[in-house]
């Protein structure tokens, strides 16, 4: 039996409607204030979802009264580089716990999963003092030293899943084919795994550009502070908000990861459930 | 090209509870070279498991295999100049056809002028040219069949192994696949070993074949020798279709003649086979025809027909086969497709006395 178009929209097209308007109210929010002037902000008659004197203000304070590019380019480099530490510690994690079976390859991966669930919130403590005696305080490399500690974890999880979805058979064919163990794991797995690869990569870019914690308690310098707490610390003057330069700054700092997503969005689904199609 | 031998190859495997499986025990078996060898047995018997040990990707437990005169058990897979067809092909699914054929060659450090000749030599040989630019999804199961194929003889090794390779075409395909094997095998005049569960598969392809069972070797032969000379009651019910009739009886002297008695029949054992029975007299004995050797009669014969209940009629074509009833024994006859016969009727079927098995109750072991 065929639904009558309003069954469908009632099934369908409204309960997507308002999730797209419960995803995206955010964003509009950001935007709407982004481009208000502060008196129209704080004038409690005008009606808030409509901007009355639109304006860039907002946008020149945040660009030229506040260091943002070099704060984009601090949480640029710190994601790229601790995703890239991790990708590549993940792979090679998961592979040998997947595939090399040695005796305790079972706990190992348990193990890991275990370090994943630790809280930031406990653990940023000790991380500290272990930062403090490399004496990295306050520099972006010790960002880029803690955020692998929990990508790694759910990065080799997410990678074991995926290898464990690839025939062994092609690996012993390759093998038998006259390739090293590397040789199999860099011709074969790698680019059979590029899905998963994608997926781990977005998700572990995602989180280091969005970590706070770390951030905030690691580093106190203007100069090196990542986006979200150079905008938190210094658009928060005391007390006072500058809720349209922040605003901007938030609008700005969600491009990156949104763009990276929008163009990846079929290998991270396909990655996330594992599917290799043959 | 090379002999493979196996002396006194086992495998044991530490099973999740840690308890100890032993797969493969006490493997013995010199392979020649350009033999085409099957292992055949039903799944779990560890023919793949030793398939796997000669290809190097399972350890020896115990024991020693040579290619050649070359101890292989400490060689790594790559080094043992063999090449290896898979159940499920194994053909790597982001590389093109060409490339899955060049990859060993490549992995060997071929000169590019070489691995493209012998690519496309190999293409040529199974029909496959015209897909050298496909992908793997691309292709039919029929044609991934070939690749796969076509991935082992590229290289030119010393020995082939297949592992079931023709369990995921469909039957038509099957046959046309199994010839195909057949000839290559003749034309490139290589050992090959090759595994299947499906004893058709192994009595018309090999040279020899191994039947395996529980990890043991029950018996290496000719296939025909397997199918008339079986030297168990294992053997017996695998090697045929359909299988072997069982029947429990007793063997019995009367008139200095030697008869096997069972609830519906009563048959006489042929002299000169006779003799080898003495001990067994009065004693039971497992009593094998096969459908085959079971023909229609249109009078009885002492020590040779039985009376039949027919119970199912399923006309093949080229032969009809009879569920029947003797006593409270059910067997299946294979007869010429013009018998005429009606379900339910009671008919007498004659038995080929040089042909039947007597199998020891206790081991099993044919008597004659």
């Amino acid at each position: 039996m065929r639904e009558s178009f309003w069954q469908k929209i009632l099934k369908f097209y409204l309960p997507l409607a308002l999730f797209i308007i419960f995803l995206l109210f955010p964003f509009y929010w950001m935007f709407n204030t982004s481009l208000k002037p502060m008196k129209e902000l704080y004038n409690l008659k005008l009606n808030p979802f409509y901007i009355h004197n639109p304006t860039l203000a907002n946008v020149k304070t945040l660009l030229f009264e506040t260091i943002f590019f070099r704060w984009m380019f601090n949480t640029f480099f710190v994601a790229i580089l601790s995703t890239a530490i991790s990708l590549s510690t993940s792979l090679l994690a998961a592979y040998a716990i997947q595939r090399l079976k040695f005796k305790t390859s079972g706990p190992t991966g348990l193990v890991i999963f275990f370090g994943y669930l630790i809280p930031p919130t406990i653990l940023f403590i000790p991380l500290a003092t272990i930062i403090f005696d490399l004496k990295l305080w306050d520099s972006l490399w010790s960002l880029v030293l803690v955020y692998p500690t929990f990508l790694i974890p759910f990065c080799t999880w997410l990678l074991m899943g995926y290898f464990k979805s690839i025939p062994k058979e092609m690996e012993e064919c390759a093998m038998i084919d006259g390739a090293s163990r590397l040789r199999v794991f860099w011709r074969i797995i790698i680019p059979l795994c590029l899905p998963g690869i994608f997926s781990a990569g977005i998700f572990a870019f995602t989180l280091s550009w969005n970590e706070f914690l770390y951030a905030l308690a690691f580093i106190s310098t203007t100069e090196s502070k990542t986006a979200p707490i150079g905008l938190v610390t210094e658009l928060v003057r005391g007390d006072v908000y500058h809720w349209g330069p922040l605003m901007t700054g938030a609008l700005f700092a969600s491009v990156p990861v949104a763009l990276v997503y929008s163009f990846f969005v079929e290998h991270y689904v396909a990655g996330l459930t594992g599917a290799l199609k043959e | 090209m090379a002999q493979v031998t196996l002396e006194n190859v086992s495998k044991h495997f530490v099973s999740k509870r840690s308890t100890e499986v032993v797969a493969v025990r006490d493997f013995n078996l010199k392979i020649e070279d350009k033999e085409f060898v099957v292992f055949v047995g039903p799944s779990g018997c560890g023919k793949t498991t030793t398939l796997r040990m000669i290809a190097g990707l399972e350890e020896i437990t115990d024991g020693k295999i040579y290619i050649g005169d070359r101890l292989i058990n400490r060689i790594p897979a790559k080094d043992r100049d063999i090449a290896m067809v898979f159940q499920n092909y194994a053909l790597y699914p982001h590389m093109t056809v060409y490339d899955n054929l060049a990859f060993s060659l490549e992995m060997r450090k071929f000169s590019k002028e070489e691995i493209n000749q012998r690519v496309r030599e190999a293409a040529d040989l199974l029909e496959i040219s015209e897909l050298l630019e496909r992908k793997p999804k691309q292709l039919s199961g029929g044609q991934r069949q070939r690749v796969a194929v076509g991935r082992t003889i590229v290289r030119k090794p010393q020995v082939f192994l297949f592992d079931e390779p023709l369990s995921n075409l469909d039957a038509k395909l099957r046959v046309q696949m199994r010839g195909e094997l057949k000839k290559l095998h003749e034309r490139l005049a290589s050992t090959i070993i090759y595994v299947t569960h499906d004893q058709v598969e192994a009595m018309t392809m090999g040279d020899r074949i191994v039947v395996m069972k529980d990890g043991l070797i029950q018996q290496v032969g000719r296939p025909l020798d397997l199918y008339f000379h079986p030297i168990n009651k294992f053997v017996a019910g695998f090697i045929g279709s359909p299988t072997m009739n069982f029947m429990e009886g007793k063997l019995l002297a009367s008139n200095q003649k030697l008869y096997v008695e069972t609830d519906g029949m009563r048959l006489r054992i042929p002299e000169e086979k006779a003799g080898r029975l003495q001990g067994y007299v009065n004693k039971k004995v497992t009593l094998g025809i096969r459908p085959q050797d079971l023909s229609k009669a249109s009078s009885p014969i002492e020590g040779e027909t039985f009376k039949a209940q027919v119970e199912i009629i399923e006309p093949i074509g080229n032969e009809i086969y009879l569920d029947v009833k003797a006593g409270r024994d059910s067997l299946i006859a294979s007869v010429d497709p013009k018998t005429k016969v009606n379900l339910h009727e009671e008919i007498l079927l004659q038995a080929s006395l040089e042909n039947i098995h007597l199998f020891n109750v206790e081991d099993e072991k044919n008597l004659l």
